[in-house]
Order: structure tokens, then sequence, then C-alpha cells
């Protein structure tokens, strides 16, 4: 009966964690932190929940999405169209009733891919459906021919570089390098006032907690052993008669819509987006944030992310040239000497400082409750 | 029609480019499975080492980029046999950490290059016995992209020769098809793998010189054509020539001509949609390697 209460501590640990982080994030820190840096936590936060899905996808599914760039920026768009044509709607001074960079381009009428996103719900649906339809079309199609691996990484970094090459050249269409930007205006309020601010960075902490809910419970489900499987050893799986290119499609997909879901909070959050923030070098970016947090786990790829952001606002800014040396020297040392990333040396600390010094001392006889954590 | 008539040198031209950038990537890739993201950051440093020659060095303009072409291959080729005996031996078998790996390597190359050289690009003059042209009908051929062209073939007729004639690359050969074997006939595996990378990136440093001719050379210059060269890598087929030829002057045609009539951003994405088609007939690329090993 005494162990009952330990054992039960231990169980709801990971819960209790998990509610204590929330609250903290939705409580403490818009209380501490003054609006600026609560507004780069939330761009942060953004970044965490694509870091989601690219742990799925790679380290469940072993997919390296050097892409993700992609879905993150059709989201992003979905997002920044509707709320550059509200904001153009609420502008008295402009009676074209066109975005200013159409004006310049010389469009007289609003393309026809643009007129549904003048309705919020349609946009806010596009940028979870479109990234989630795109990976679903081309992952079908290459996991279906048994493209795998290198192959398909070299893929999806090509579909990097041609979207960006893409939006760039269709200035009249997309914004060009400047991207949508100058929306000050969502569903009738100021995006700008501290409130709105602070709705959004809650909104966010929710949407992070509820996909890594999704997303843990997926990878408990017997689907998440099915894609370890499929990643350990593809063709076995095909033997034993599942088919893997319907499990590595679905989790694909999921993994998009997430980059989606992040990319469309993330254009009123920070207020622009434009191809320079989802090329190809963004998109390693963001592999890297998971590789460094752990890509095995999905609460070390989402502290990767924020971890490697924040580094990135600070160090950045102050010597550019010695960040992105460390930057390539993380690349080199996580993979050589941490291939699970931070998640992995947290667990191997904690099972250093636990377990009971069989080196120096012979190992208890069955008593294990003397090993519980100091 | 037209277009692609007058397109024809511009497009054979970033074919041969495209083709020396790939011939080593092939190899590296089929042989030992290895992704070198730095391979990009190889030929930016074979420009470079045109450009230390000319302007740091002195050398006449006259015979510089001759004179750049072997220095440019033992130069990268030195570089990429360090980072195979020094990183990448360790990760054989694991094809997507060498990719991050040498992604990380090339990010630190890149910045060495800026903060060496300079963020703006600089130029690199071609002698003068190439600045000139000759016109047949409506096309306009620049003895630049003419040597660029034979550059790049007579790169591959060395390497088909060294392939098909020579004794280590016979052993290379045997290498691709069965590693395992190969070993067990008394090959030296671990040999023959340093001589490829070194082969393999030398190529790089060529293709680097090569571009020198066609516009300015900056840190980024690798990065422009690392992720068509591992196009024309998936779309030809791993570790043979015939494939990667074909596949780079097709790769190179197709940005060429589509530039000509529609504009360059749609280029890329009706590559990319074609290349994907493709891949849905002859998913191993155009041309294989028969081997027994299993995968």
């Amino acid at each position: 009966m005494t162990t009952t209460a330990p054992a039960l501590l231990t169980r709801l640990r990971g819960p209790l964690t998990f509610l204590a982080l929330i609250a903290a994030a939705l409580l403490l820190l818009p209380l501490l932190l003054e609006p600026f840096r609560l507004n780069l936590f939330a761009q942060y936060l953004c970044y965490a929940i694509v870091a989601l899905g690219i742990s799925l996808a790679w380290g469940r599914g072993g997919m390296l999405t050097l892409g993700h760039g992609v879905f993150f920026g059709l989201g992003a768009y979905a997002m920044g169209m509707h709320l550059t044509l509200a904001s153009t709607a609420a502008d008295p001074l402009n009676t074209t009733g066109l975005p200013q960079f159409m004006v310049w381009s010389g469009l007289t009428e609003l393309p026809w891919f643009w007129k549904p996103f003048t309705h919020p719900a349609t946009a806010i649906a596009a940028a979870v459906l479109v990234p989630g339809a795109a990976a679903a079309l081309l992952g079908w199609s290459v996991f279906r021919q048994r493209v795998r691996g290198a192959y398909f990484a070299i893929l999806n970094q090509a579909l990097a570089a041609a979207f960006v090459i893409f939006l760039i050249g269709q200035q009249h269409l997309t914004g060009g390098t400047n991207g949508l930007t100058n929306f000050p205006v969502f569903a009738g309020h100021s995006l700008y006032s501290p409130t709105a601010q602070t709705t959004l960075y809650t909104i966010t902490v929710l949407t992070l907690a509820a996909i890594y809910l999704l997303f843990r419970h997926v990878n408990n489900s017997r689907y998440g052993k099915l894609l370890i499987a499929i990643r350990d050893a593809e063709d076995r799986v095909r033997y034993l008669g599942y088919n893997p290119t319907w499990a590595k499609t679905l989790a694909y997909a999921l993994s998009a819509m997430a980059a989606g879901i992040g990319g469309a909070l993330f254009v009123p959050i920070m207020g622009i987006i434009s191809p320079s923030l989802i090329g190809v070098i963004p998109s390693i970016m963001m592999v890297l944030a998971v590789a460094i947090g752990g890509r095995y786990s999905l609460a070390g790829a989402a502290t990767g992310a924020v971890l490697i952001n924040a580094a990135e606002t600070t160090f950045a800014e102050t010597f550019a040239s010695g960040w992105i040396y460390l930057q390539g020297a993380l690349f080199v040392l996580v993979i050589a000497l941490a291939p699970h990333g931070l998640a992995g040396l947290t667990r191997q600390a904690a099972t250093a400082l636990t377990r009971p010094r069989t080196r120096t001392t012979p190992p208890a006889p069955q008593d294990t409750t003397t090993g519980s954590p100091a | 029609m037209d277009a692609l008539i007058t397109q024809l040198p511009v497009g054979l031209a970033i074919g041969a480019v495209l083709l020396l950038a790939a011939l080593g990537l092939n190899f590296t890739f089929g042989q030992m499975g290895v992704i070198n993201m730095a391979h990009g950051e190889f030929i930016m440093i074979g420009a470079y080492t045109a450009y230390v020659l000319h302007a740091w060095i002195g050398v006449n303009p006259a015979y510089s980029l001759i004179v750049a072409l072997p220095v440019a291959f033992a130069v990268t080729g030195t570089l990429g046999w360090l980072l195979e005996l020094g990183l990448i031996r360790h990760f054989y078998g694991r094809p997507l950490d060498t990719l991050l790996l040498t992604f990380g390597i090339g990010m630190i190359l890149q910045q060495a290059a800026r903060d060496t050289f300079g963020a703006p690009n600089v130029d690199v003059p071609a002698p003068p016995w190439l600045t000139e042209g000759i016109t047949l009908g409506d096309i306009r051929i620049h003895y630049a992209r003419l040597f660029i062209l034979t550059l790049a073939l007579t790169a591959v007729a060395a390497i088909a020769y060294y392939l098909n004639r020579s004794r280590q690359g016979r052993q290379m050969r045997a290498v691709i098809h069965n590693r395992d074997l190969a070993a067990v006939t008394g090959i030296n595996t671990r040999r023959v793998d340093a001589t490829t990378f070194f082969i393999g990136s030398g190529l790089a440093g060529i293709a680097g010189v090569a571009l020198t001719l066609t516009g300015p050379t900056g840190p980024t210059l690798g990065t422009n054509y690392i992720v068509d060269a591992f196009l024309v890598v998936v779309i030809g087929g791993l570790g043979q020539l015939r494939g990667t030829v074909i596949a780079a002057f097709a790769l190179g045609m197709l940005n060429a001509t589509v530039e000509a009539w529609t504009d360059a951003s749609l280029a890329k994405l009706i590559a990319f949609t074609a290349i994907v088609a493709l891949l849905q007939a002859r998913p191993q690329g155009l041309f294989t390697v028969k081997t027994r090993a299993l995968t």
C-alpha cells in the first residue's frame, strides 16, 4: 500500500507536467513578458507546431521532409491572402478594392483564386486542407512507386526551391519578394493592439497543446506502431500484408497540415509572410530544430524549435557570422554525437542519475524502490 | 520550335554544368549511398579557386582558366577526400544523416567564403580567346558555352574510360554493384570509397571553374545548382553514366526552353511536375544498375 502514492505520482507526472506547462504559458508568461517578447515567443510556438509535424513524419515515419517550408507557406499565404483582402476592404483610401501590389502590377480585377479568401472561414479551412491535399498528392504519387529515403528528401527540397521561385516570379498574384504584409485588421479588430496579440498567443498555445495531444495519440496507437515498422523495415511490413503507401501518405499529410496551421497562426502574429521565410534554407532550419530537440520525441521537437528560434533572434543580430558557424557545427554535432537530440540526452541523464550504481556496487537484489528519483 | 533552336546553346551549356556537378554526386550516392550536400559548396570553392589564381596570385587571364582547372580539381578533391576520411565514413548506411551532416559542413564552408571574399559577387574575367562567338543562322554561339560543353564531354569521356578500362575504375564498378562481393574478392573497398570521393568532389571544382565563365561568383553559387544537380541524379538513375548525361541535358534544355516561352518562375514548377510524372513510370530513374543486392 505504501507504493501506491508514488506509483500514482509517476503515472500522473506526464499529464501534470503538461498541464503545468500550459498553465504557465497561458497565465504566467503574458504577465512576465512585455508585449514585444510575448509576440516573439508566439512566433517560436508556431515553429514548434511545425516541429511536431516534422517529428511525426521524420522521427516516426522516417520521411525526411526537407520542404516543410512549402506547407508552412501554403498555410501562411492562405491566411495572409485573407488578411490582405480584409485590410484592403477596411482601408478608406483604397477605392479599387484590390491589394496595393496588384494595383501597382496593373491588375484591374481580383484573380479567381483570391476570391474565396474574402471569407475568414474559407481561409482557415484552406490553411489546413491545401497543405494536407498537396502533401497527400505528392506523397501518394511517390510512395506508391516506392520512392523513398534520400530521393524523397531531394524531391521535397526541389519542391521548396520551385515554390519559392514561383512566388517571387508571379509578383502580380503573390506579392513577389515582398510577400504579403501590412494587414492591420482581422474580423473587424485591429491586429496590433495588445489584447489582439495576447488572444493570438493564447490561441497558439492551445493549438500547440491540442496538436501535441493528437499526435501523441497517433504515436501511441496501432497506426503509430505501424509507422515505426515501416520506418525500420518497409519491405517486411509489405510482406506482412500492410500497405505502407497509405500509412506514409497519411502521416505526411498530417505533418503538412500541422505545418499549415503553424503558418496560418504565424502570419497575424508576425505581420508578414514572404518567400524568404519558407525557402530551402528555412525548411532545412525547421529540420535542424527537430534534430536538436530530438526527432523521436514530440516534446523534444517542439522544445528544439523554441530554443533554436530564440537563439536565432538572440545571436543573429549581434554576431551573424558566428551564428551561422554555430548552426553548421550544431548540425554536425547533433547528428554525429546525439542522434536522439536533447530529448535523448535528458533521458540518458535521468537514467544515469536514477539507476543504482551497478559498476561500483553489485545490484541490490529485488529492491527496486531504492532507485526512485532523488 | 524556334525557341528550342535558339535556346539550344544555352540549354546545352546549363546541361553541361549540371552534368559536371551531377557526375560526382551520382557516384558518391550510387556507390556509398551518401548524399553530399556540401557538393554545392565544392562547386563554389572551385569557382573561387579560379578567382584566387587570377586576382591574388595574378596568373595571366589568357591561360589562368587552363591553370585553374587542374588546381580546382586538386583543391576540391582534397577537401572531399578529407570530408570522407574525417566524417562521412562513420555514417555509411545512414543516408539521411549524412545529408544533414554535410549540409552543416556546407553552411560552414559558405560562411567561410563570405568572411574571406566578402558577400558581394566577384568577377573572374574570361580569357580573351573565349569572349567572342559565332553566329549560325539564328543561333548565337558563345565560345565560352562551347568550351563548357567540350569540358563536360571530355569529363564524361574520361570517366567512361576510367570506369571501363582502368583497374581502379573496374573495382569501383564492382563496389557499386555489390559491395560485399567486391570486398570478398579482395578489393580494398575503403580505398575505392576514398578515391570515388576524391574524383567526385574534384569534378565539382571543375564545374565551379566552368561557372565563372557564365556569370559572377558568390558564396551562394553552389546552392543555386545543387538542387538541380540532385534532380539529375534522381532522374538519371544511380551508379552509371548514360542516365546522368541524358538527364543533365534534358533538364538543361527544359530549363532553357520553358524559360524562353513562359517565364522562369513557372519553369521550375513545370520541371518538378514533369519529374514526379516521370518517376511514376520509372521510379528508379531512367537507367538502373541491375544488382542482386537487397535494398
